[in-house]
């Protein structure tokens, strides 16, 4: 429904039905000496087209994936979009669509949904997922605590290898529910086994591992999730969606329960958001599953319909008992990923995750072989490396940024006691020119 | 509707038949009624403890989740699996198969506390 403002005439109608002559006439309560009586210090109105060329002006003064080549990874990255996705999200019945607590009226949003829960677990296989969460970071706090709850055990441990700020987002959310969150370091790139195994214990809930981890590297998860359920803990695991067009599925290795960030499927970077949640669990996990869930039922005349579903989870239902808080979720996003991941199809996703292994392959070679530059790991990777650079971070960062080039993330900035260390991502959209160009400036600077 | 005279009962619509020292514990034929078409029931863990009028398992009907408060106080001694499967049976059969768990009691004494089947049915509209 397009939006249909009210005119003057509209007012004045309004007005004399509520026995009122001037709008003013209902301010009338507020007392004289707290109203403001002097002149906003706004601008004149401007036409439509100088409002263009103002807002045109200011937006140029962003860099942005448009016109910058970008390495930028760390938990988001410049996927490609095809146009049909903000082609059908940008249909209004989907755009200004309410929250479908009507199923009545809200056919399409369900169905969007349910379409978009078995995507995932198609690309998980794991048997149920959830409407999406806030982000990757949330859904692994969520997860935390569904494995603490349905343990009735006090310790979550996670590892270090897991992305800083989903670390701290985990923490805000444990520290209040009573759930103790221990720390295992990392060894050359990737979960120390032997601390892991050491650490693990009666009172451990759940074990935390992110894979690709932070710095891109494929992490030991069948060894992980033997660790955690020889201890009678559940495996959760952060994913990279994007990545499961190569990576075998997460309950192949004994995940548990499955979340991860799924803004690389077709939604934008967006300066920091809206991004999207993953949640799956296998089934019997189900009624413990935070969130909303979509369901495809028949109505009294036999036709399919859609409906949330479990609902009896949630706290408009079960109150202080509920499994989570929360009460809504990332829609529109979650209709990006569908349309994005219908129109790659299973093949589609397998090309760009290859794309993506090989250029970042590439890349990782070429950089290498610069004098000074060494890939910091020498574990399997994805889409993203680690260098070690003989100058900090921050002096490419900044030097490449004159040429165009987001050049990757100054792991300086994190808890890894890491100098000198940069974080670069590729994806299926850096050509090799692109990838040359960022090697022949870097080899430039440092030499 | 006929309740049985082998029951204690509670408050809050749970029974309780005691035989020896175990204790079988459902919810009547008007809770069930209330609540409406069962569609799981939360059971706690065999060797849990349960304490009289506490929180012990949980009953989730379509629109709404009930607590099964328990009866008495003692070891939880066996839960009735059927329920994974049928937790319809709660509706259907709720003095008999839909009987939802087994509580070896800690304090007879506790049963002074229930209601008489004459009491309950005052209870009941």
């Amino acid at each position: 429904m397009p939006f249909i403002p009210t005119t003057d005439e509209n007012r004045k109608e309004m007005l004399k039905i509520i026995g009122v002559s001037e709008f003013e006439e209902l301010l009338q309560n507020i007392p004289d000496e707290i109203r403001f009586n002097g002149e906003y210090s706004l601008p004149e109105p401007l036409s439509e087209h100088e409002v263009t060329v103002l807002l045109k002006k200011l937006a140029e003064s962003n860099g942005n994936t448009g016109n910058n080549s970008c390495f930028l990874g760390g938990g988001a990255y410049d996927h490609f979009i095809p146009a049909a996705v903000g082609h059908i999200t940008s249909r209004p019945e989907f755009y200004t669509a309410y929250t479908p607590y009507q199923a009545e009226v809200s056919q399409g949003t369900l169905q969007a949904v349910y379409e978009f829960q078995s995507m995932i677990c198609e690309l998980t296989g794991m048997e149920a997922a959830n409407a999406s969460m806030y982000d990757g970071a949330s859904a692994l706090a969520e997860a935390a605590l569904l494995c603490s709850n349905h343990k009735r055990r006090p310790e979550i441990l996670i590892s270090k290898s897991v992305h800083p700020f989903y670390r701290q987002v985990v923490q805000t959310y444990c520290h209040r529910s009573g759930v103790k969150l221990i720390e295992i370091d990392i060894d050359n790139g990737t979960t120390d086994l032997e601390l892991l195994e050491k650490k693990v214990a009666d009172s451990t809930a759940g074990v935390l591992v992110q894979h690709p981890n932070f710095f891109g590297n494929l992490e030991p998860v069948h060894e992980i999730a033997d660790i955690a359920h020889n201890a009678g803990a559940l495996f959760s695991v952060s994913v990279d969606p994007v990545s499961l067009g190569v990576l075998a599925p997460p309950s192949e290795y004994g995940a548990d329960i499955v979340t991860g960030e799924a803004q690389g499927l077709g939604n934008a970077l967006g300066f920091g958001g809206p991004y999207i949640g993953m949640f799956a669990v296998a089934k019997p996990l189900i009624r413990k599953m935070p969130g909303r869930i979509a369901g495809i039922t028949a109505d009294s005349e036999d036709r399919r319909g859609f409906v949330l579903t479990l609902q009896t989870r949630e706290q408009h239902i079960r109150r202080e008992k509920a499994t989570s808080n929360i009460c809504t979720n990332e829609q529109l996003c979650a209709l990006a990923a569908t349309v994005y991941l219908s129109l790659m199809g299973k093949e589609g996703i397998k090309t760009v995750a290859s794309m993506c292994v090989q250029k970042s392959h590439y890349m990782a070679d070429q950089l290498s072989s610069l004098k000074g530059v060494e890939l910091m790991f020498s574990h399997p990777y994805f889409k993203e490396f680690a260098v070690r650079l003989p100058v900090p971070a921050q002096d490419v960062i900044d030097h490449m940024k004159k040429s165009n080039i987001f050049a990757g993330i100054d792991l300086a900035r994190f808890d890894y006691s890491i100098d000198n260390g940069l974080l670069i991502a590729v994806t299926e959209k850096r050509s090799k020119q692109e990838i040359d160009t960022y090697v022949k400036v870097l080899s430039d600077f440092i030499s | 509707m006929s309740i049985p005279k082998d029951l204690q009962f509670t408050k809050d619509h749970e029974w309780a038949r005691v035989e020896n020292d175990v204790a079988t514990i459902g919810i009547t034929e008007y809770a069930q009624g209330e609540l409406g078409d069962i569609v799981f029931v939360e059971l706690p863990e065999v060797g849990d403890t349960a304490k009289q009028f506490e929180p012990c398992a949980n009953i989730e009907a379509v629109k709404a989740v009930s607590d099964l408060y328990a009866p008495v106080s003692g070891e939880i001694i066996e839960v009735n699996e059927a329920l994974a499967d049928t937790p319809d049976l709660v509706n259907s059969d709720p003095f008999g198969k839909g009987w939802i768990l087994k509580v070896k009691l800690s304090d007879p004494a506790e049963l002074d506390k229930l209601m008489t089947p004459d009491a309950y049915q005052e209870l009941i509209p």
